[in-house]
């Protein structure tokens, strides 16, 4: 019986070594250690030992057992690892082809900017307000301190809607500054982008539609400092820290003082080049102290409060952050233009 | 405005000041450089040369080969095809390695095999010009008869081998008509008429009159005609009648009738050859000439032709005594190539050969380019940008008085001065001069004016000139010949009147438009424009200088109305400083006498019609330190005004009357920044909090609609608000459609963008053509844009609208629903609904939706209709949604709350219906959503079938519907009770059963 175990043992142990599968490690765990297998037939002889011989003729048989057991379990660990490893090996796929495609859609490059540009000042405590576009020319020009005969008001120059020059489409976004002042009062700190009109034709420079941004802070105390610091801190945040502007005297009808501010080229840091025509300087936005006429034409009163108020180009700026050659491209929306942002 | 550095230096010493900082400094004090130009930067190495020998060239027909003293050891050769170089001359010349104007350069080179170490420059070459700059060196040509190529080989005008004395043509004189007689209608008679005519001289054989036959149709009793002297042989050919005997209008040119016509009179004396046998230069451009003519040597007094040389052939007209030129002898220029009015730049006077012609011409000038703001009409002068640059730097502004002889007389027994309204012209000052004698300016006085930007024309027109860009002031100088009466009226023009202007346009003039006029009618367009009929002419003898104040506004609108915007008139609608008239009007005499242009009549008329009282303001530091930020002392805003040439008593400010931009305390706070420096100023941040910030409830929407339409993959555009009156009809909007009440711009670019959009689809669609143009294969765009409309009080309704717009392989209806309800559920728009729409005309009708939430319309979506797309020329399919921002904004939905996470596992049931092909399949989901229990919480469609096993009128359509319970696990009969109760309801309502 002995001999018969351990023939079993050797027989069974190598059976199990070579299957290749699991229905066959299945069948011999079945030959050997099923209840009519091999294994179990011999437990039935055990009947016939000696009562001494029984103990270790059992434990022997247990043994055998156990180790066919392990042998089945580690077969089938190792087949189940190679079953895995061949179908791991037949998924593997070519990393290199493109996924599969998730369209979205891109923002204007020139609302990136104003987006961009809204949060600098919502950061800041400003408010952001809209107006309308078909303006009176009392609020275009004649409240804002432009006289009568101002060349601006031609018909050369702006869009009217009515015969007597008194609806016009705006040319600018400061009659926002009024209509903020009226409707709120002060204090005010607010911008006001939006669409403006002038009667200049389509070409890389010019188009009778853009965009301005407005701005305005009427309160009491408001400097000529305070519209330094702030359009600085702004500035260096749209051009990056460190950037380097300049105020220089300039003239609007509806701020006195006037300044115009330029940034220094980045191109060649200011010594001078094409970009900038030489000059070292790009100029980013017209600004100055609110004119006292204009508080005063408000229901503010100028020996009390003092504002600032400037005014930012939306497509200069999108196109020197883009470095966009030609405004035609702006409003040309070509989807290959505007997939690239 | 453009500076000259040299002119600058009279007022204000900056010699020690370099481009770079004067553009700096000045930028940052208020005038901003746009350019500096270096002149002589483009003209280089272009010394004077003197003319030492000239021979012919070997191996051309038409170029000189010439020695040239250019200042050094030895001299260069130089090789020219200009005729109007000879020796001795002072010629510029541009040595190897030259740079002229416009970038070209000039090398050392061989012409034709001889070698020129240069180039002779003409003025042209040197970036000048005859007329404007050196109106001495204008360059007369004869016709040198060697120079001659026949048009026609085979009709040559001048034979060959021609020799001194041959009688190159004939007589022509002038005959009076006598007679005129129609002749016979026949084919062999090529004449219309004969004419009988008084030829005014005995002819050969004795007749007093002649008679010719002509086909010149136009011809009258007493008109006065030329002919060519008959002679007999020509008689004789052709009896009484002749075709060559009249001349006809291309023989002759303008200058041949200048007086009155005689019968008999020579127009023409026979031209002979004759050979230049000497010559001698005895003036600059004038030249004694010695001809043969044929055994006789004969000199001539003068000639001022300059491209002569001993041994020429040229034609010379025996009546006048002159050398014929190409227009004598009616030839065209391509017979004479060679003799043209055009060559070397000869200079006048002795020059230092070597010496650098930039420096000659004025071009070692640099010219600061200004952009002046509106509000500084001062700074449009010298003077006025001196006293900011002697501001800026701390120099002294060196100031000028005009000072005058005079010279007798007495403009008060001349001239009277009537200004009508004091308030268009507040005043005019006016001088006289005599004997002037008119002719181009000195050099110096050119060069200024074109270094300026000025084109000189003659002394008088350019001292007005000289004076404008010097003090600011337009000058008006009129031939006080043709101001009848003696008198000046300043007055508006009489309904009517008309004015010929200096541009030779005859203007019709309005009762609004402010006019200088003599006793009877206007000669000036009041600070616009002179008129043709007191302009400054050679022979203008006595010259009325105006120096006059208008109204800015009046002289705009005028300008304006007549189209003529003028440097005069620019200036003046910025309005000007009414002191000035006096002081510009004794410089412009000062330079009269000064160049000897004539004779200052002594006194001066000066009407002031309306006074402007002198601006007076107080200075208080501290506002003006509370208005900067800054902290700057009381002494350095005294200091500044002062620089500025304000007078300060106190704290009185008494601005100066030029400034008439300053007029309050912030004025002079902005003079105190400039000159302190803006970039002195501290940066500081304002305090306080503001009450409304950040974005609001409607910004923060917006912006979330953009990112929803950029995340289904919509990209954004911006398109113009305004469109064409067409786009209406291209879209196929109704006659009566309310959308075609548009705002129009009554000064539109163009009729295509005349009017104010109240629909943003023609937009979307113009920019889907053009993508669909650019062959862009799948396109999906938004807008988030304005329309207007029209209201009452003139202003607009200005909503905004979501626009979608596609095209391509993968677009159909319901991919285009698919992004408006992902858009719609990112808003948590609820109650969304679709119903067909078929009578929208820009739509397909059967692929076109109405969008409401609830009851509120939403908009639109669907394809564009074939023939709207056919309109844009587009043959494919287009997908639009319209949708209104408005209504989004009041339908999106609340914050969203919580809702628990199911605890019981849900049964799906799937239901294929067959039903009516007709059948909306949003029917058959209501009924199930409605006919289902509680249990049923959600039904989605997930099949639409026709085909075999289903009737022809009939579809199937498949819902998966889930059902769940909060409360417990659901019994497989609970679930079958539900069903069964939806089925019914769908057989019972819908006739649609169970497939």
């Amino acid at each position: 019986m002995k001999e018969q175990l351990e023939a079993i043992l050797q027989a069974a142990t190598e059976a199990i070594r070579s299957s290749a599968a699991a229905p066959d490690l299945e069948a011999l765990r079945v030959k050997y250690l099923g209840k009519k297998g091999e294994l179990t037939a011999i437990l039935k002889q055990m009947g016939r030992l000696t009562a001494e011989q029984r103990p270790a003729m059992g434990k022997m048989a247990n043994e055998v057992r156990a180790a066919l057991e392990t042998a089945l379990e580690e077969q089938a660990a190792a087949l189940s690892e190679k079953a895995l490893e061949a179908r791991l090996s037949l998924e593997t796929v070519d990393v290199t082809i493109p996924g599969k495609p998730v369209e979205t859609g891109h923002q204007h490059p020139m609302y990136i900017a104003l987006d961009e540009f809204k949060e600098i000042f919502i950061n800041m405590g400003f408010e952001v307000m809209d107006g309308p576009e078909v303006e009176l020319s009392e609020y275009n020009f004649t409240k804002l301190n432009t006289p009568d005969d101002h060349p601006a008001r031609e018909w050369s120059d702006t869009f009217y809607l009515d015969k007597d020059s008194k609806t016009l489409l705006r040319t600018q976004t400061s009659p926002m500054q009024i209509r903020a002042m009226e409707k709120y009062g002060v204090p005010i700190r607010m911008i006001s982008p939006g669409r403006v009109y002038r009667k200049d034709e389509v070409d890389a420079t010019h188009s009778p539609m853009f965009h301005q941004i407005e701005g305005l802070v009427v309160d009491k105390g408001v400097t000529m400092a305070d519209l330094k610091g702030t359009l600085n801190a702004v500035l260096q945040e749209i051009y990056g820290s460190g950037t380097k502007t300049r105020f220089r005297p300039h003239h609007f009808p509806f701020t006195e003082p006037s300044c115009e501010v330029d940034v220094q080229c980045h191109k060649c840091g200011g010594k001078g080049c094409p970009t900038c025509k030489g000059e070292g300087w790009i100029e980013a936005l017209g600004a100055g102290m609110v004119h006292p006429k204009v508080l005063s034409g408000c229901g503010i009163d100028p020996d009390v409060y003092s504002g600032y108020a400037f005014g930012f180009g939306l497509e200069r700026m999108a196109m020197a952050r883009y470095k966009i050659s030609d405004l035609r491209l702006i409003f040309e929306n070509d989807i290959r233009f505007l997939e690239q942002f | 405005m453009k500076l000259s550095r040299k002119w600058l230096r009279e007022f204000v010493d900056l010699s020690d000041v370099g481009d770079r900082e004067f553009s700096d400094a000045m930028t940052l004090s208020g005038s901003k450089v746009e350019a500096t130009e270096i002149l002589n930067e483009s003209l280089k190495n272009v010394v004077v040369g003197r003319v030492l020998s000239m021979e012919r060239h070997p191996d051309s027909d038409h170029m000189w080969v010439c020695q040239t003293d250019v200042g050094q050891a030895k001299p260069v050769q130089i090789v020219t095809g200009a005729w109007n170089v000879h020796k001795g001359d002072f010629v510029p010349v541009a040595l190897h390695k030259a740079l002229l104007p416009g970038g070209k350069t000039i090398e050392r080179g061989e012409l034709r095999g001889v070698m020129s170490d240069g180039m002779y420059c003409s003025l042209k070459e040197l970036g000048l010009t005859v007329e404007h700059d050196y109106p001495e060196a204008v360059i007369n040509p004869a016709a040198i008869l060697d120079d001659y190529h026949p048009l026609d080989p085979a009709k040559r005008s001048i034979p060959v081998g021609i020799k001194p004395g041959q009688k190159l043509s004939e007589e022509i004189a002038v005959g009076e008509i006598l007679e005129i007689s129609t002749l016979p209608d026949t084919s062999e008679n090529p004449f219309r008429y004969a004419i009988k005519l008084n030829p005014g001289i005995p002819l050969d054989w004795g007749h007093t009159t002649i008679t010719i036959g002509t086909a010149f149709s136009n011809l009258h009793v007493g008109d006065m005609v030329a002919y060519h002297l008959p002679r007999m042989w020509q008689y004789d050919r052709i009896g009484h009648h002749s075709s060559e005997i009249l001349c006809s209008p291309d023989e002759f040119s303008p200058d041949d009738f200048r007086t009155e016509l005689v019968p008999g009179m020579k127009i023409y004396g026979p031209v002979i050859v004759a050979k230049v046998s000497a010559l001698e230069k005895y003036a600059y451009g004038c030249w004694r000439t010695t001809l043969n003519v044929g055994g006789a040597e004969m000199e001539m007094d003068e000639s001022r032709l300059h491209n002569l040389h001993v041994g020429d052939f040229v034609a010379w007209d025996t009546e006048r005594h002159e050398i014929c030129t190409l227009s004598d002898l009616h030839a065209q220029q391509k017979e004479f190539p060679h003799c043209i009015p055009d060559g070397i730049w000869i200079l006048s006077g002795e020059h230092n050969p070597g010496a650098d012609i930039a420096t000659l011409i004025g071009a070692d000038d640099h010219v600061v380019e200004f952009e002046i703001t509106p509000n500084r009409p001062d700074c449009l002068s010298v003077i006025g940008l001196a006293r900011e640059a002697a501001a800026t730097f701390h120099k002294p502004l060196i100031h000028h008085k005009p000072e005058i002889k005079g010279s007798g007389g007495n403009i008060a027994e001349l001239l009277d001065i009537e200004i009508e309204d004091g308030s268009l012209c507040p005043r005019y000052t006016a001088r006289l001069v005599k004997n002037v004698k008119i002719r181009p300016s000195p050099e110096w006085m050119r060069e200024r004016l074109r270094n300026s930007g000025v084109r000189p024309i003659n002394n008088i027109v350019d001292i007005t000139n000289y004076v404008m860009l010097e003090y600011g002031q337009p000058m008006h100088a009129f031939d006080f010949a043709c101001v009848d009466g003696g008198k000046i009226v300043v007055r508006t023009a009489r309904e009517g009147e008309t004015i010929r202007t200096l541009d030779g346009t005859t203007r019709a003039l309005t009762p609004d438009m402010l006019c200088i006029c003599d006793a009877e009618k206007p000669v000036c367009v009041a600070g616009v424009m002179g008129g043709a009929n007191s302009e400054i002419i050679g022979d203008t003898a006595m010259v009325l200088f105006e120096s006059a104040n208008f109204n800015g506004a009046s002289v705009r609108r005028t300008a304006v109305a007549l189209n003529m915007r003028t440097e005069a008139s620019s200036r003046y609608e910025k309005g000007l400083d009414p002191m000035n008239t006096f002081r510009a009007v004794q410089r412009a005499c000062e330079l009269v006498e000064q160049l000897g242009a004539g004779e200052v009549v002594e006194g001066l008329l000066d009407v002031i019609a309306a006074d402007r009282p002198p601006v007076t303001l107080t200075l208080e530091p501290q506002k003006i330190n509370r208005l900067l930020g800054t902290e700057i002392s009381s002494d350095e805003m005294r200091g500044i005004l002062t620089s500025l040439e304000f007078k300060l008593d106190g704290n009185n400010v008494h601005v100066p009357s030029w400034r008439g931009d300053v007029e309050h305390y912030s004025d002079l706070a902005e003079e105190v920044a400039r000159f302190h420096g803006y970039n002195e100023i501290p940066d500081t941040l304002s305090s306080g909090l503001n009450a409304r910030r950040g974005f609001t409830r409607e910004q923060k929407a917006e912006r979330l609609l953009g990112a929803l339409c950029r995340s289904c993959g919509y990209s954004e555009i911006i398109t113009y608000s305004f469109i064409s009156p067409a786009a209406y009809d291209k879209i196929r909007l109704p006659d009566d459609s309310p959308l075609r009440k548009s705002l129009k711009i009554l000064n539109p670019l163009g009729e295509d963008r005349s009017i104010m959009r109240t629909t943003i689809l023609p937009s979307m669609l113009e920019i889907l053509t053009r993508n669909w143009n650019y062959r862009n294969k799948s396109v999906k765009l938004y807008e988030l844009g304005r329309t207007y409309f029209p209201r009452g009080d003139g202003l607009a309704d200005e909503p905004k609208t979501l626009c979608l717009g596609a095209y391509g392989a993968d677009m159909d209806f319901f991919a285009l629903k698919g992004a408006v309800e992902a858009i719609l559920n990112g808003l948590r728009v609820p109650e969304v609904s679709y119903t067909a729409q078929s009578e929208n005309p820009s739509y397909h009708p059967g692929r076109c939706a109405d969008v409401y939430a609830g009851n509120r319309y939403l908009g639109v979506l669907g394809q564009i209709h074939p023939k709207v797309a056919e309109t844009y020329g587009i043959d494919g399919e287009l997908y639009t949604a319209e949708l209104s921002l408005d209504a989004l904004l009041d339908c999106a939905g609340a914050e969203p709350v919580y809702q628990p996470l199911p605890r019981f596992p849900s049964v799906p049931r799937d239901l294929a219906l067959v039903c009516d092909k007709a059948l909306p399949v949003a029917e058959l989901r209501d009924v199930i959503r409605q006919s289902g229990t509680e249990l049923l919480k959600a039904v989605s469609l997930f099949d639409i079938y026709t085909g075999p096993g289903i009737p022809a009128d009939k579809k199937s359509v498949a819902f998966n519907l889930t059902f769940r319970s909060d409360e417990r696990s659901l019994t497989a009969a609970e679930v079958e009770e539900a069903v069964t109760k939806i089925l019914d309801a769908l057989r019972e309502s819908l006739n649609a059963v169970l497939r």
